[in-house]
Order: C-alpha cells, then sequence, then structure tokens
C-alpha cells in the first residue's frame, strides 16, 4: 500500500538522522532501543506535592495506627464543654468534631430557649419573634412526641385521640389548662351502661343525645331520653350537665355541639347509623388515658407545646 | 511500527522587557489604572448610611446572606441577577469587540492593569529596557540581588495589598482589617489573601503575557467576533512598506520627500514598536491573537514620526477594509444584532433590579388537616403566610379576604402582621366559613395584603378554601 510505503520511508529517513525520540541510551541486540517517554512536568510536580502533602497531613493529622493505638497529630486539639459542664479536650476526629458543632448548635439555641423559659405563654403567643421559634421548635417536639396519636397537624383520630386542630376542649382550651394536661396527663373515663339500661333506654338516650345537637329526632323517644340522662336511672347530667353541654373539670364532651370526638356521627348517612355511634359508646363506655410528660419534657418544652396546641385550631 | 514519534520541543518563554513609552494612549492607561485602583482599593472604606443594615458602602456580607451594593441590598434569592449581570457584561464585551476588538483587554482587563503596574515597579526599581537586559544576563552580585529583590518585595506589597483589599469587602473593612492584623480573622479570610497574593505575583509578576496568550480563552475566542470592518491596532504597510522597504534614515533617507522618491516606505524600522510590546510581538507582522490592542505601539510610532518629522498614524487604530483603501464601517449586521440584544439585557437587569419586589409573601394552606369542623358547626383552613421583608424598615401588613361569602379571617393573637427589617416571619390565619353560607367542596377566593407604610401596594395570592363533601351536600338539601 502506498501509504505505508511512504511512511516507511519516512521512517527509514529519520532513522539514518538523530532519532527524534528519546531514549534511555540502552541498546539490546544491536538495534533494540527503549524509548523514553517522560510524564509531563505538571504531572510529576503535582505528584511530588500529594507526597508533600501526605507527610504535613501525617503530622497534624491521626493517621499511623501503633499496635492498639495511633498517632494522634500535633496542634489539632478539640475542645469544647459538654452540657453537663465537661470540658473535653482531644485530638481532631470527625466524632468530637460533630460533638462540638452539636454543642454550639445547642448553646446558641439556648439564648432562644431561656427567652421562651422566662416569658409567659401569653408573651410567646403575642410577640411575633418569639412565637415564630417557639412554633418551629415545637413542631419538633409535637411531631416526636405528640403526632403519632394526635396525628401531625393535630386532626387526631375519631373514636380514640381528640381533634387538637378544633375549638372543642374535653379538658379546656386556656393556654394554661392545655399546658396541665400536657404535663400531667389526662384519664378520660365514662361508665358503660350496658349492664345498667336496658336496650330500649340506651336507645331513648341516644335518641335525645341526637336531638341536642339539633338533630330532628322522635319525640317521644327524645323525652324518655331526657329523662333517663337528667334522671337517677342514667344519671348522665351528673358529668354532661342537664343542658348537655359538658363539663371540663370532669373531661366531659359538650353534646351540644358539632364536633364528636368519639361517636362518629358525622358519618352516619341517616339517624340510625349517627344513633347506632353513640349508642355504641353509651353501651361501652370510655377508658382514654393521655400521659403526662412532665417527666419526660422540660417545662420550657411543655409550654411551647402548650403555645403549639393552642394556636392549632384557636384555643379560648 | 514504521512510525517514528517525534517529540515537539518545548519552546522556552522568551523574557520580555517593554520599553516605557509616553503618548496619547499611554495617558488615557495610566488615567484608567489611577481609577481602577482608586475605585478597588478605597471603595470598601466609603461607609454608607442605612438604617438597618452595614454601614459599609459595598460590602458582601456571606454570614448575613445579603449582600449591600449602596442603595441595594441583595439577598441569596437575588443571586439570579448576578446570572443576568454575567449576560449582560458577556454582551458588552461581544458588542465592543465587534466594534473595536479587544479594547476590554488592552485598557480595563485586570491582567493589563495589574501588569501594567508591576512593569513600573521593574522599571522604577531596574531602570530603562537596557538596563533591565543588562541587569538579567549579568553575574549575581549584591546590586543585582538588591535590584531584583527589591522588584519582587515590592510585587509582593501590591499583590497582598490586592488581596487585602478583595477580602475587605467581605465584612466591615475597619473591623476585619484589625482582626486580618492581630490574626482573630476567619480563616477564610487568611486563605482568600493568601490566594490572591500568590496568584496576583505569578499572573502580573512572573506569567504576564502568557496569561493573554495561553490560558486566557478570550483570546482565543475573541477572532468569532472579529470582521475586517472591526477597529484594530494596524500598521499602514502601503505607506510603511513602500515599494522598495523599509529603511533605516540614513543622511540621504530622512527627508521625506527624498525618501518617497527614492521608493523606501515611511517605517525607519527602528524597532520602538516592538519593544513597547507587552506581549513582545512585532505589530508590522499583521494582526495577531498575541495582540491585546494596548495602543502602546501607536504611542512608539508617533514619537518616532513625529521626530523624523514624518506625518503621524503609521500605526493607527483602523480596520482591515480601510488598511486596503475601504471605508469605516461601524454600523454592520453584528453591531445591530449584539446591540440589540444588548439593550434587550440591559433593559431587562436594569429595570428588573430597580423593580424588583423588596417583599416576599406567599401563602400555601396547612393540608393537614385539610379542614375543621368547629364545635358550632363553622368549617375551618388553616394557612400559613410567610412575609421575607428585604426592605431596611420595619414594615406592618393588613390582612383581608376577597372572593369568599360570609368567611371570617382571623389573624389569632395579631390583628395585623409586623416584620423586622431584613427579616421574614410566618403567620397562621383561620378562616371559617358559617354552615349556612357553605356552598361547594372547593372555593377559590383571595388573600389580600396591604402595606400599612406604603398604602398603594397590595399583594394577592389566590387559595382554595376546602369544605368536607358531606357538609356541603346537607347544607344545599336543606335550603
Amino acid at each position: 500500500m502506498a501509504p505505508t510505503d511512504s511512511n516507511k520511508s519516512d521512517s527509514n529517513k529519520s532513522q539514518t538522522k538523530k532519532p527524534a525520540v528519546q531514549t534511555t541510551g540502552h541498546a539490546w541486540d544491536g538495534d533494540i532501543q527503549e524509548f523514553n517517554n517522560p510524564l509531563p512536568n505538571w504531572w510529576v510536580w503535582a505528584f511530588y506535592l500529594t507526597i508533600v502533602f501526605a507527610i504535613v497531613y501525617w503530622i497534624f493529622f491521626p493517621a499511623w495506627p501503633i499496635g492498639r493505638d495511633y498517632t494522634k497529630g500535633v496542634m489539632n486539639d478539640i475542645e469544647y464543654t459538654t452540657a453537663d459542664g465537661k470540658q473535653v479536650k482531644t485530638h481532631w476526629n470527625t466524632r468530637a468534631l460533630f460533638e462540638k458543632n452539636m454543642r454550639e448548635a445547642e448553646i446558641e439555641q439556648q439564648k432562644y430557649l431561656d427567652q421562651l423559659a422566662s416569658a409567659s405563654i401569653e408573651e410567646i403567643a403575642n410577640d411575633e419573634v418569639k412565637s415564630n421559634f417557639a412554633y418551629s421548635m415545637a413542631k419538633v417536639l409535637y411531631a416526636d412526641n405528640c403526632a403519632a396519636c394526635h396525628q401531625p397537624g393535630g386532626a387526631g383520630v375519631v373514636g380514640a385521640y381528640p381533634n387538637l386542630a378544633d375549638d372543642a376542649w374535653l379538658w379546656g382550651g386556656s393556654f394554661e389548662k392545655i399546658k396541665t394536661s400536657i404535663a400531667a396527663g389526662r384519664n378520660g373515663i365514662m361508665p358503660a351502661f350496658s349492664a345498667k339500661l336496658t336496650a330500649t333506654q340506651i336507645d331513648d338516650v341516644a335518641e335525645y343525645v341526637l336531638s341536642l345537637s339539633k338533630h330532628k329526632t322522635d319525640v317521644g323517644k327524645t323525652a324518655r331520653g331526657k329523662e333517663i340522662f337528667n334522671g337517677t336511672s342514667g344519671g348522665c347530667y351528673f358529668c354532661h350537665t342537664k343542658a348537655g353541654s359538658g363539663m371540663e373539670s370532669m373531661g366531659a364532651a359538650n353534646l351540644t355541639d358539632s364536633v364528636w370526638t368519639l361517636a362518629d356521627v358525622p358519618a352516619g348517612d341517616n339517624l340510625q347509623a349517627k344513633k347506632e355511634a353513640v349508642k355504641a359508646i353509651i353501651q361501652k363506655g370510655v377508658n382514654r388515658k393521655m400521659p403526662a410528660w412532665d417527666e419526660r419534657l422540660t417545662e420550657t418544652q411543655i409550654k411551647i407545646l402548650a403555645f403549639y396546641v393552642h394556636q392549632l385550631g384557636g384555643g379560648k | 511500527m514504521s512510525e517514528t514519534p517525534t517529540s515537539q520541543p518545548e519552546q522556552q518563554r522568551i523574557a520580555i522587557y517593554p520599553r516605557s513609552v509616553k503618548g496619547f494612549y499611554r495617558k488615557i492607561k495610566t488615567a484608567i489604572v489611577i481609577l481602577a485602583y482608586s475605585v478597588y482599593f478605597l471603595l470598601p472604606w466609603l461607609r454608607w448610611e442605612r438604617e438597618n443594615g452595614p454601614s459599609q458602602a459595598v460590602i458582601f456580607d456571606i454570614t448575613a446572606r445579603r449582600f449591600d451594593i449602596f442603595n441595594f441590598t441583595l439577598f441569596a434569592q437575588d443571586i439570579f441577577w448576578l446570572a443576568l449581570f454575567f449576560a449582560f457584561a458577556a454582551l458588552l464585551l461581544f458588542f465592543v469587540t465587534g466594534i473595536a476588538g479587544r479594547v476590554f483587554c488592552g485598557y480595563f482587563c485586570f491582567q493589563t492593569l495589574w501588569t501594567d503596574v508591576f512593569m513600573h515597579i521593574e522599571h522604577w526599581v531596574q531602570g530603562e529596557r537596557p538596563a533591565r537586559i543588562k541587569l538579567a544576563k549579568s553575574k549575581w552580585n549584591a546590586q543585582k540581588i538588591f535590584k531584583i529583590g527589591l522588584t519582587h518585595f515590592l510585587w509582593l506589597v501590591v499583590a497582598f495589598s490586592t488581596g487585602l483589599a478583595f477580602t475587605l469587602y467581605w465584612g466591615n473593612a475597619p473591623d476585619l482589617i484589625v482582626e486580618i492584623f492581630t490574626f482573630q480573622a476567619p480563616l477564610a479570610a487568611g486563605i482568600t489573601i493568601l490566594f490572591l497574593t500568590l496568584t496576583t505575583y505569578v499572573m502580573a509578576g512572573i506569567a504576564r503575557e502568557q496569561v493573554c496568550t495561553y490560558m486566557c480563552p478570550y483570546a482565543r475566542f475573541q477572532s468569532a467576533m472579529f470582521d475586517s470592518d472591526t477597529i484594530v491596532v494596524a500598521y499602514d504597510s502601503i505607506r510603511g512598506e513602500g515599494n522598495r522597504g523599509r529603511h533605516k534614515p540614513s543622511k540621504e533617507l530622512i527627508k521625506h520627500d527624498k525618501r518617497q522618491q527614492a521608493g523606501y516606505g515611511d517605517c525607519v524600522d527602528c524597532g520602538y514598536c516592538v519593544q513597547v510590546c507587552p506581549t513582545g510581538i512585532d505589530i508590522r507582522n499583521g494582526l495577531q491573537y498575541q495582540c491585546i490592542t494596548c495602543a502602546l505601539c501607536i504611542d512608539a510610532c508617533n514619537t518616532i514620526m513625529k521626530s523624523v518629522g514624518y506625518p503621524e498614524g503609521l500605526i493607527r487604530y483602523s480596520s482591515e477594509n480601510e488598511m486596503q483603501g475601504g471605508n469605516k464601517r461601524i454600523l454592520k449586521p453584528k453591531t445591530i444584532i449584539y446591540g440589540l440584544s444588548l439593550i434587550v439585557v440591559a433593559v431587562i437587569f436594569f429595570w428588573g433590579l430597580g423593580a424588583r419586589s423588596v417583599v416576599d409573601v406567599s401563602v400555601r394552606q396547612v393540608r393537614q388537616p385539610l379542614f375543621v369542623v368547629l364545635s358550632n358547626g363553622d368549617i375551618q383552613n388553616r394557612y400559613a403566610i410567610k412575609v421575607n421583608n428585604k426592605t431596611d424598615r420595619q414594615m406592618w401588613l393588613t390582612v383581608s379576604l376577597r372572593g369568599l361569602d360570609g368567611a371570617i379571617l382571623d389573624l389569632g393573637r395579631f390583628d395585623k402582621i409586623h416584620i423586622s427589617p431584613a427579616s421574614s416571619a410566618t403567620f397562621y390565619a383561620n378562616v371559617k366559613i358559617p354552615q349556612k353560607k357553605i356552598r361547594k367542596e372547593n372555593s377559590r377566593f383571595e388573600f389580600v395584603l396591604k402595606d400599612l407604610n406604603e398604602k398603594s401596594k397590595t399583594w394577592t395570592h389566590e387559595d382554595n378554601f376546602f369544605t368536607p363533601k358531606k357538609l356541603v351536600n346537607q347544607t344545599v338539601l336543606k335550603k
């Protein structure tokens, strides 16, 4: 092939002259030479630089294992004070660095927490800077501690956990009452009436209960139910009051409003279904328990949680 | 192997010792250097009155996440203005290059300005070009060590000042400079100063024209903006070479008319234009990519032409067409297209920057729970109103609703929204609709926020109000 020939003649020509490429200087069998293609200088120097860097690194950072120990490096102390006041001084390591950074963040956060600790809930709620901080802080606390039952956002679960996002408060919706509920917990108890009242009586009471919240009910049944509700046979009025508006000190629900936390009345398509929901509660009673949080959470944490829960649906 | 690899011999850099020159363009360049240095070194010290914010005219405070440039305050979210500014700067560069070549390179580039200053130092310490060449070739002795050492020392002083001045833009200058010299400054400040000192020293002191010829991409792609009408520094070869080429101004050839009769060109081949060139080229060889159009050769040639009594302008700003006898043409399609795009981007940039909103308002519905039935049967939806106040003043906003029949707005503890200067806050609004007014599952309505300081300023935000389907059916059935 022509191009190869021309190449050959070119290379022959160059062999007679000084070779254009560097060789190592060795020659085997007379004419076999080893080409020397040195690495580019910038590469070589960058390589040397990495060696220098490594040596500097060994001096200043933990590097070499020695038996069960290792070299710690010099001039790289990390110092910080733990939350319980312990002075920690150690050689550089990422774990200590993490601890230190976390501690610094805590100290920074403490400034705001101190402000909240000395302020009343009222003051927190009225100040937009404090309330903004309290809100974001409490949101995390709520998600960690409360959301498992009361749901993120506070919607609760009908039949189990009260809705915190509405304006009906079983145990009171003021800052102080909410705070007490969180700190000390609550025991919500309503006795079961399945043994005390007959099936007809329970049906009548349920009819009356629905009439309290302006449902169109049977007049006769309602009248009989009212008698049981407000009389000694049922005794419902003892907690729910004669008007049926509930009693905060007992955690007794207001039966006259539109909010239902246990009997899912709004879900019922007709009066019968709504009544069944109410009857189930009257028959079985209620035994709900909200744990006390004062041992798990600090005073300030409970305070800002009370603020958070209060503003979820508009407290009282 | 039939092919023999051929190695390319490395070209050692030939040191350049530019001769100093006086003239019109030199004066312009000196004025630009003085102006640029004054602005660069003094700007961090300029104080500026701000109600709430740093008292420095230009400060890029990264920790506070705000850039203050005179009366403009830019926050992290305004960073896209930087992209627009770059687009504007790039188009300006293209536009100018299309008309007048590498004006930026020759007069305004940091590399040119700093190299110029470094060359002045070199000239001041070591003397004119021949003295410098002699010094470089001479054996090392006390005098050489002193002169070379002093040059490098002064270079380092300028380089350090450059790094220091740059660093002062990123903090409160009077405080930061004390912190730097007492080693209290943040590590980043130290690293920045060190880095800029080294790069300035290397680029302006040692690498010099190699930055322009090998490192800078602009030298390589600027040819795309050039055409034969672009104004460049050009040697008038027709006049300079004549019929018989250049000739030294010997006794019989010094008179202009005699020289022309003899057929020699006006170029007296003194080489001054080559000696003053900071990139070491000979402009008489025509336009070259190394030429940064610093125009010093024009000054050099004019000096010589004046001294021998020939007309000036043997080397001058001219276009290729003009040199070949054509006309100057500035308005060409390229100029118009670059110009129009420049105007468009400039309008977007400056108008946008001037009219940019200094207050961000966002409203989003709290969707967990989507709605709540209240004890009196009303439906409540909850909304988070986030306001970002980028101004320097206290802001008071009123909130109202539009387009939601019978709705009641409840801002909780606040009757209006207050946001401190340069900060943001979130407020929660509960919106209630009485049971009787419930018409449909999903109603569109608007939040209207009004600035109490400036009554004309309002923000509207459209959102949804959700109602449980069951309640809609009930109320509609009742009617």
